[in-house]
């Protein structure tokens, strides 16, 4: 068949459109120039944000909201490095990406260049893989190769360095010439240890716990279908939020640092971990000496590299999450669990009384509440994008999401500044959804230059900000470790209801409980909304499990009955 | 101590991405050798590392995570030849150097060149025998010495699967930059 001749720019945009894509989040440079110059000419819309590194989580955004490959693109330098905090918070999460960026000519390579900077070198640790591309026939193979790694076994970023001249250099495009050798990208599976589906069905209190794996490898019925017909409960990881209704009798809830109690009590007490695409963040474990002392443990994950990493376990099954579940579920037995599944709503019993939903009201406004209140007013149904802290450990408590890829959060980088432009991203993905930013006031002076991006792009997102006037989850530890010396955490900011208006959303400021549901009504029927719920300052996330303690010593919010009884 | 034969596309900046893993995952390299292979493309590093075999298996399923790395064989438990070259630069003259000539004979080594202040012995073996070569040296002086580095095969044909030809370079830019061809860390 006849090649056509093309600039190596022209091929990007060729791959990219031939990839399935149709927009991407970025900003130009002079390096970057070429390939700028020849997007005009092909079907893409470009979303120009206010820093690089908005481009990376609204890429990031994208694909968590989608599952779809997101593409961030930036110039040279100062450009590329902007992109680094994006590229890490993708790495860490599992979220495929592809950052494009220009770079100087190859001649300059090395010569220390007006905005050179090596960045393949700098991104290597935090990129599944990264090319440096030098000529324009490179251009095809990098990027079919980039897409292919990207959302390949366990997604992650994907770095494309390109050199002006390559972008510059003209060659004969040959797509399918192209195809990346998937060896390597496709390793078969293989399992360990003892075998699993004899664990499960010989366990008395089994707990299974759920990753963001069971999305990511889109196992959620087969999740439903073994958790139903075993009778076994389901305790989510924060990222794992969403990949099993929380509606359903058998979700216990999230686990870990900031868990509920009663899911880490079970935990603890449990005989049989059954851990499903998650990797046993130090969140989740505590101390690993004394985590689950009574329970054996399977670990099922497609990348081979966690089994056995945190958590020896006594099965280790790599592999796509899905069909090992599809080839459990038939020799998996039904198993009657009533008595572990009623010790486990006795310990819920037992929470309910330290719940805030279930205090009562003193008047003041608390982030619980706002929360509570919103999942209520959007019928649980909203994208839920948080960034990181307290307002993001209420979200994962009292927004209860019923649906897959409807809560979008940094959990393992926990990057601040994360949620504005990844919510960009995710409504840009999903126009149709209903998109909230969850996020505390520090999070949001980050990032907020994107609110600009927004009104430009005329997108519909409605922002709460949790604006407690703290930094709050940092103050909260010094409150209980560092004897509550407050040091670089009391912040202020502008009035958010005016920094709206000035960008032209429909803004407001709330300071009663009793004004949440009418200004929550009022935004969700405006085209973008920004509300600055004024909350309570020294409110505190409960329970909270200390860095590196037992998972089951954790600190409970303080209950006017459990007092009295200790007394 | 930990064994690896590792295959690996033979691209700038792999030997990089092999030293930055071990190095961001805390592993703490012993050796490393790299060099080209019998196939066209595909270098093979010896890589011996400082950890236990729980260690070892984290080594390996990272490794091949890496997306140059073509295959990772773990010859820790099976018997390997492995080889070390040395070249040990010595002060010697008059009576010193008849003797440092027959302790190279006894060791199997060769003077490879000769001035009239020094001598230059060059060995090749197990890294035991070349610790025990200097040892008996380092009396008569020691100017300068270089080691490759442990390279090691395992022994008799012990059925592979076979390692296909390279991917077809993707961004194999001959830049002249770290090819990773011949060297050792």
């Amino acid at each position: 068949m006849s090649k056509t001749t093309l600039t190596g720019a022209q091929i990007l945009w060729d791959c990219l459109v031939r990839e399935g894509v149709n927009v991407v989040f970025g900003y130009p440079g002079g390096a970057i120039l070429p390939a700028y110059d020849a997007m005009l000419d092909y079907p893409i819309r470009h979303i120009l944000v206010r820093h690089e590194q908005g481009a990376t989580h609204m890429a990031d955004g994208y694909a968590r909201a989608t599952g779809k490959v997101g593409v961030a693109i930036a110039t040279s330098g100062p450009g590329a490095t902007n992109m680094v905090t994006g590229i890490a918070t993708a790495m860490m999460d599992s979220s495929p990406i592809v950052c494009i960026t220009g770079q100087v000519g190859s001649a300059l390579i090395g010569s220390d260049a007006f905005q050179e900077t090596d960045i393949t070198g700098i991104t290597l640790p935090i990129t599944k893989h990264n090319f440096l591309v030098t000529r324009a026939d490179e251009v095809a193979p990098a990027i079919r190769e980039a897409f292919a790694v990207a959302a390949s076994g366990r997604p992650g970023p994907v770095l494309v360095d390109i050199t002006k001249d390559a972008q510059l250099g003209l060659c004969a495009f040959d797509w399918e010439g192209a195809a990346p050798d998937m060896i390597g990208l496709a390793r078969p599976g293989h399992s360990s240890g003892v075998d699993a589906v004899g664990l499960i069905n010989a366990a008395e209190r089994p707990l299974i716990l759920a990753g963001h794996g069971i999305m990511l490898g889109e196992a959620e019925a087969a999740l439903r279908a073994l958790a139903e017909k075993a009778q076994i409960p389901i305790a989510m990881t924060l990222l794992g939020i969403g990949g099993f209704p929380a509606s359903h009798p058998l979700n216990l809830g999230m686990m870990g640092m900031h868990g509920e109690a009663w899911v880490n009590t079970a935990i603890q007490e449990s005989d049989l971990l059954i851990a499903l695409g998650m990797r046993f963040d130090d969140r989740v474990t505590g101390n690993l000496k004394t985590y689950a002392p009574n329970a054996r443990k399977i670990h099922v994950d497609i990348d081979p590299a966690e089994l056995n990493k945190n958590v020896r376990v006594d099965a280790a099954v790599s592999g796509d999450l899905r069909a090992v579940l599809n080839q459990w579920l038939p020799v998996v037995t039904e198993v009657d669990r009533t008595r572990w599944l009623a010790h486990i709503s006795d310990l819920k019993g037992d929470s309910a009384v330290r719940d805030i939903q279930n205090l009562p009201d003193d008047g003041h406004l608390y982030a619980a509440h706002v929360i509570n209140d919103i999942w209520r007013m959007t019928n649980g149904n909203a994208v839920v994008v948080t960034d990181v802290g307290q307002h993001q450990m209420w979200e994962a408590q009292y927004y209860h999401h019923n649906t897959p890829r409807s809560l979008i959060t940094s959990g393992g980088l926990g990057t601040m500044g994360f949620a504005l432009p990844a919510a960009i991203g995710a409504k840009v993905g999903r126009p149709d959804a209903e998109v909230w930013v969850v996020v505390g006031d520090g999070g949001f002076q980050m990032t907020m230059p994107e609110l600009a991006t927004l009104v430009q792009e005329e997108l519909d997102v409605k922002i709460a900000i949790i604006n407690n006037g703290y930094l709050g989850m940092v103050r909260q530890w010094q409150e209980f470790f560092y004897q509550r010396r407050y040091a670089a955490t009391p912040i202020t900011g502008p009035d958010f209801k005016k920094l709206g208006e000035a960008f032209g959303i429909w803004s407001a400021t709330v300071t009663t409980r009793k004004e949440v549901a009418d200004v929550v009504t009022r935004a969700r029927s405006e085209r973008g909304a920004l509300i600055d719920f004024r909350v309570e300052q020294e409110d505190t996330v409960y329970p909270m499990v200390p860095a590196g303690a037992d998972l089951h010593k954790m600190i409970r919010r303080p209950s006017p009955i459990a007092e009295t009884a200790t007394d | 101590m930990q064994t690896f034969a590792v295959y690996v596309d033979n691209k700038p900046g792999v030997l990089n991405r092999v030293a930055s893993l071990f190095r961001r995952r805390a592993f703490n390299i012993e050796s490393l050798t790299v060099g080209h292979t019998e196939i066209a493309g595909l270098s093979r590093m010896t890589i011996v590392v400082n950890t236990d075999e729980r260690g070892g298996r984290l080594v390996e399923a990272n490794l091949y995570k890496l997306i140059p790395v073509r295959r990772v064989d773990n010859i820790t438990r099976v018997p390997t030849i492995g080889r070390d070259l040395a070249m040990i630069k010595i002060a010697a003259t008059g009576d010193a150097r008849t003797q440092v000539m027959q302790l190279v004979d006894v060791y199997r080594s060769r003077i490879v060149d000769v001035s009239p202040e020094s001598l230059v012995i060059e060995t090749t073996g197990t890294e035991d025998k070349i610790d025990s070569l200097l040892e008996v040296l380092r009396p008569y002086g020691v100017i300068e010495m270089v080691r490759t580095g442990r390279v090691e095969m395992a022994r008799g044909s012990i059925a592979q699967p076979p390692i296909s030809a390279p991917r077809r370079s993707a961004a194999a830019a001959d830049d002249g930059r770290d090819d990773v061809g011949n060297c050792s860390v």
